[in-house]
């Protein structure tokens, strides 16, 4: 006689007859190409096995074949949600192994985009979410108003995504010509776009119905499990690595950082709406501190490339003037030029290990040098990678429909996941 | 951060560098070590785990715990150990803590090293039927094929630049 496999539910229950399903890694509520292998007993999930790795693609094997300078533009393009904050923690390591100090200028130039690329990730998140929950309007608002910050970023770096626009040392470029005025009508826009989403959501019976109590992750599993930000503050632990290891200066900044005590999904949304306004507050306040001018870049002619860019009206960097000078005038200039650009930077040897709160929680970079041209080992703690272990945690016991509204709450991106 | 002298006390292989305190233990004191700082010292939470491969040495893997202390200002500590070619065997930390499943597992697949007592050690993020450890240094890097007359892009460690 056949005899059915036994399982027991979190009560104890022996069940009967459980069903396999495979959720992706094409399905359109998986945040990208994530794939769920669950197990159903009913409409209740028994166990959950996440399945990680189609978005592999060796950017830390990369990093190791190409210069320092040149690792930028592959670490950028990990979580691609959130690539200022890549090239910032990779850039920080880098330059903790030289020994350098960044400019006050590019500081606040890096914390400026920072903050505004926190927003934009948290409305692709409050975008996507919405859809998955049915909240179709929220996802062409979501995506309307991070728009805005993508013509920003455009304008500034010269690309809307992988940027490679912090580089070792300081950042690439300054402001363009009136890139202030367009940072700051964003940040006179952005407040009220805030308050139509809550108007939108915050009491809307379905969201609720769908959020609160969905997905749930106490304080003490967030900690052992490594889960870091907004889910981590969700459970009211007040940790935000840019008030407990400031970097970059944002011990001078005013801000807050924003707790609740429910440890779900409605929690989190409310932390990640909340999170914006004050990434709004930090931007406003480096705005006004950019009024003072300054170099962008460390003086240093081995680590800073010579030239001065801008932005020209094609899209591309130049600086015409300093390809004159190489190109016409001095030949130990273009040698020089040359030397970086091929050659590189050298690095003296040792590890290290830098952090910063990207929007997804502790983002960092276990970087060692053998003191070569080239990174001899970069490693990227994502904190989508880390935070995704939680899943089955939030998924076992509960409901498959709210299997979506627990994804969604973490904020996976898969290209940080899998790198 | 000067190293606090009951780390100094505890352990014989204490760096401090660049402002970072990196620990060097052999692996049979790995578990012990990482229990002692965490109930002892605060580092309750496991951020990182990293391998890396120097080939050509002895040991020839080295894998990096980076431990942090939760609350205000966080203080950061390394605990490192290396294992050999021969030998890649390291213990399990998944027991205090938790968090390094996925990041062992990692560790597993790119480098080959085998962490002992690991509650599910498959490979993560390459296909399962991968042969080899693709972060290894000697792992081959293979080109790519073009379509232009049978060009073949070489690898990028034998271009010339």
């Amino acid at each position: 006689m056949d005899t059915e496999p036994l399982i027991r539910d979190r009560s104890g229950e022996i069940r009967q007859e459980t069903m396999i399903i495979n959720m992706g890694p094409q399905h359109p509520s998986t945040h990208g190409v994530l794939r769920l292998l669950l197990e159903l007993d009913g409409e209740t999930i028994v166990t959950c096995k996440p399945i990680i790795g189609y978005l592999h693609t060796g950017i830390e094997k990369n990093t190791e074949y190409r210069t320092w300078q040149q690792g930028v533009t592959f670490v950028t393009r990990a979580d691609y949600l959130s690539p200022f904050h890549n090239e910032l923690a990779y850039c920080m390591a880098v330059e903790r192994l030289l020994g350098i100090d960044v400019p006050p200028r590019a500081q606040i130039l890096r914390i400026l985009l920072g903050e505004l690329n926190r927003i934009s990730s948290h409305l692709v998140w409050l975008a996507t979410s919405g859809l998955e929950l049915g909240a179709v309007s929220i996802m062409l608002y979501g995506l309307r108003e991070r728009e805005v910050i993508m013509d920003i970023f455009e304008a500034v770096t010269g690309l809307r995504m992988n940027h490679a626009y912090i580089r070792i040392g300081g950042v690439v470029m300054d402001l363009p010509d009136g890139g202030e005025a367009k940072i700051r009508s964003f940040l006179r826009m952005m407040p009220g776009r805030i308050g139509e989403y809550e108007t939108l959501l915050s009491k809307n019976p379905i969201w609720l119905d769908r959020n609160k109590g969905v997905g749930v992750l106490t304080e003490a599993d967030a900690l052992a499990l490594g889960v870091t930000g907004p889910l981590l503050r969700a459970t009211g632990n007040p940790a935000d690595l840019r008030k407990d290891a400031p970097y970059s200066g944002y011990e001078t900044y005013d801000f807050d950082v924003i707790t609740r005590t429910d440890a779900d999904a409605y929690a989190r949304y409310e932390i990640r709406m909340a999170e914006m306004r004050e990434s709004l507050r930090i931007a406003a306040q480096c705005v006004d501190r950019l009024a003072e001018p300054g170099p962008i870049m460390v003086e240093d002619p081995k680590i800073a490339l010579p030239g001065r860019l801008s932005v020209g009206p094609d899209g591309i960097g130049n600086d015409p003037e300093y390809l004159r000078h190489i190109m016409e005038e001095s030949m130990e200039a273009l040698i020089h030029h040359f030397k970086l650009v091929t050659q590189g930077v050298a690095v003296p040897e040792g590890e290290v290990y830098t952090a910063v709160e990207s929007p997804r929680g502790e983002l960092g970079f276990y970087v060692v040098s053998n003191g070569e041209h080239r990174p001899y080992r970069v490693k990227i703690r994502d904190p989508s990678f880390v935070n995704l272990q939680a899943l089955p945690l939030m998924l076992e016991g509960y409901l498959i429909a709210d299997a979506i509204a627990s994804i969604a709450s973490i904020d996976p991106v898969m290209g940080g996941v899998d790198r | 951060m000067s190293v606090p002298r009951s780390v100094t006390d505890r352990f014989t292989d204490v760096v401090e560098a660049r402002g970072e305190i990196t620990v060097t233990v052999a692996r049979e004191e790995l578990l012990e070590s990482l229990a002692w700082l965490r109930d002892h010292e605060g580092f309750t939470f496991l951020a990182c785990v990293a391998a890396t491969d120097w080939l050509g040495n002895d040991p020839r893997f080295w894998i990096a715990y980076e431990l942090r202390t939760m609350g205000r200002p966080v203080r950061r500590i390394r605990l490192k150990t290396g294992v050999s070619e021969a030998d890649p065997h390291v213990p399990s930390v998944t027991g205090p803590f938790p968090t390094a499943n996925w990041q062992e597992r990692e560790m597993f697949d790119l480098y080959g090293v085998v962490f002992d007592g690991h509650p599910d050690l498959a490979r993560i993020l390459l296909p399962d039927d991968w042969d080899g450890h693709p972060l290894r240094k000697d792992e081959p890097l293979g080109g790519v094929n073009t379509q232009y007359h049978g060009a073949f892009i070489p690898p990028v460690d034998t271009r010339t630049s």
